[in-house]
């Protein structure tokens, strides 16, 4: 029964399943903590398998410009760095958000600002979600906090990005890419065939139907205004449709701890060892970043007596978070940088210190 | 049942391979198994470490600062890590190089010789399955059927002919681990 399960790093089990997602391409550039992915695919030589392209790209400005050009083709790429490689990478991205192209952006976040430093961090929370680049735009931001989540995400990945023309991004960090945990994968998907591509790629005009154009410029303002009022629009019907998120002993809670990725599944430990002190907590873990689950932050706001926004930042989801309670109940932020991990018992304490006393 | 554990000591003594085979191991007993090393430039010649979370439930945080059990193998990771063990908790230690040996007597202190012994067998790279053993006889939170299991899924195929030779180290291993009372100094 154990034997459909594989032992893996979260890096492999992200390229493992890219590949199962009937990828088309992955375009990439090495940086820590992320490697693993270039590292696994090109040993796992899924050109053999199913004809999937994997290039080793000169830099992350040309890897994220290589997806701009097989997106526009139709086809399903991918592209994965860390923090200062993803900002490299921005300029492409705000195009890509621009000419309407679905394309899936892994981020395994370390340290920063700079080249900050290799360990883990949350710290790229406001580049991934309030744009990253230049100009009004959004990116579909997933926050896996597993091994199984960061392959059971690919898949979804591309299915959104695809159903809303819209770059995805992947926002993991450090230590969820370095963990080893068990993974099952979902079974291989076909690539896409030629004639299931979608309408728009630009892969030769057909006598039947006008030319496909693929930019992101418009020099006519008011046309561009009218573009702009469309990815509005867009980015209204994510909040409708895609908003995720998971729940832990919020039932009957009087706390409540806000998290995602790797600072989640240490604040369920706290939620924990603060039950065991008689302190009831719990714990809301947004799995979509954008759109974040406001109405459902909002509504636990009713409930509870404080919120406790714990991230590997400086403070970032935690304006998310305020902006959800609207002034409700107190929200603080508590958070560790520069790489460092906060511990489950070091969260509990500042529960107490920052909402009970003592 | 839930055992947190952290194997720590210098980088190429089969630290983050030893914590490997333990999740295999748990695996193929149909537990829930983390993995988180320590990663980057500590991995190359410096200390390396492997927090390994074994469990009947889902795990929680894979990252964490106080451990059931601690297996260590070199000075610097005692001078770390000793303090980290749960009151009550395991501390296992190879004695090779160690000047400043454990002082806890709130904990339970284990050593085994495992560096010593490796030298006496075919190759010193079953140092890390010697203090396995060691760690499954003090603690047999996997059966043995099942860390052969997990050795055979761990590595890698044209290594399977040490299979034999890493099982006779697990086995060395549990024969030559002792308990070290620690008498506390006043």
């Amino acid at each position: 029964m154990e034997e459909d399960f594989v032992l893996m790093k979260g890096n492999e089990a992200l390229a493992e399943a890219a590949i199962r997602a009937g990828a088309d391409g992955y375009f990439g550039y090495p940086i820590t903590p992320q490697s693993e992915v270039m590292e696994y695919l090109t040993a796992a030589k899924p050109w053999e398998r199913t004809g999937m392209v994997v290039l080793q790209a000169e830099s992350e400005v040309s890897a994220i410009n290589m997806l701009y050009g097989g997106a526009g083709a139709g086809k399903r790429v991918m592209t994965s760095s860390s923090s200062p490689g993803i900002s490299l990478m921005q300029e492409g991205i705000s195009y890509i958000a621009g000419a309407e192209l679905p394309v899936v952006v892994a981020n395994v976040v370390r340290g920063g600002p700079g080249l900050g430093t290799i360990q883990p961090s949350q710290s790229d929370y406001f580049q991934a979600t309030k744009g990253g680049g230049h100009g009004d735009y959004h990116l579909l931001v997933l926050a896996p906090s597993s091994v199984q989540e960061m392959a059971d995400f690919m898949p979804l990945a591309f299915d959104l990005a695809f159903k809303y023309r819209n770059p995805v991004m992947i926002l993991s960090d450090g230590a969820i890419g370095q963990m080893m945990e068990k993974v099952k994968f979902q079974p291989q998907r076909p690539r896409m065939k030629e004639e299931e591509l979608p309408d728009w790629a630009t892969i030769g005009k057909k006598p039947e139907r006008e030319r496909n154009i693929i930019t992101s410029l418009d020099l006519d303002p008011y046309r561009q205004e009218r573009f702009n009022r469309k990815l509005v629009e867009k980015y209204r019907k994510m909040k409708e449709e895609e908003v995720r998120y998971e729940t832990f002993q919020c039932e009957d809670a009087e706390y409540l701890f806000v998290a995602y990725g790797t600072s989640s599944r240490i604040c369920q430990k706290s939620v924990q060892l603060a039950r065991e002190k008689g302190i009831k907590a719990g714990l809301f873990r947004p799995i979509t970043l954008f759109p974040f689950p406001e109405k459902q932050v909002g509504a636990l706001a009713g409930q509870v007596k404080g919120m406790l926004s714990v991230e590997m930042s400086a403070g970032q989801m935690v304006e998310d978070v305020r902006l959800a309670v609207n002034g409700k109940v107190p929200v603080e932020h508590y958070g560790r940088m520069g790489g460092v991990i906060p511990t489950p018992d070091e969260i509990v304490e500042v529960l107490i210190q920052k909402f009970i006393g003592g | 049942m839930t055992e947190e554990i952290i194997i720590a000591g210098f980088g190429g003594q089969g630290v983050l391979s030893m914590g490997k085979i333990l999740c295999y191991s748990g695996v193929m007993q149909g537990k829930e198994v983390s993995w988180m090393p320590s990663y980057g430039p500590e991995m190359r010649g410096g200390t390396a470490n492997v927090t390994v979370i074994i469990s009947d439930e889902r795990i929680s945080s894979p990252i964490l600062n106080a451990f059931d059990s601690a297996i260590i193998l070199n000075q610097q990771s005692m001078d770390k890590f000793e303090k980290t063990v749960k009151p009550g908790g395991i501390l296992l230690y190879d004695g090779n190089g160690i000047s400043r040996h454990p002082s806890r007597s709130d904990i339970n202190v284990y050593r085994a010789d495992g560096a010593e012994e490796a030298a006496r067998m075919e190759t010193t790279r079953t140092f890390n399955m010697i203090m396995l053993g060691a760690f499954l006889k003090i603690k047999p939170i996997v059966e043995l059927d099942n860390v052969i299991k997990g050795l055979k899924k761990s590595l890698p195929e044209r290594y399977h002919h040490l299979l034999p030779l890493n099982e006779k180290a697990i086995h060395r291993g549990m024969e030559i681990v002792r308990e070290v009372h620690v008498v506390e100094k006043v």
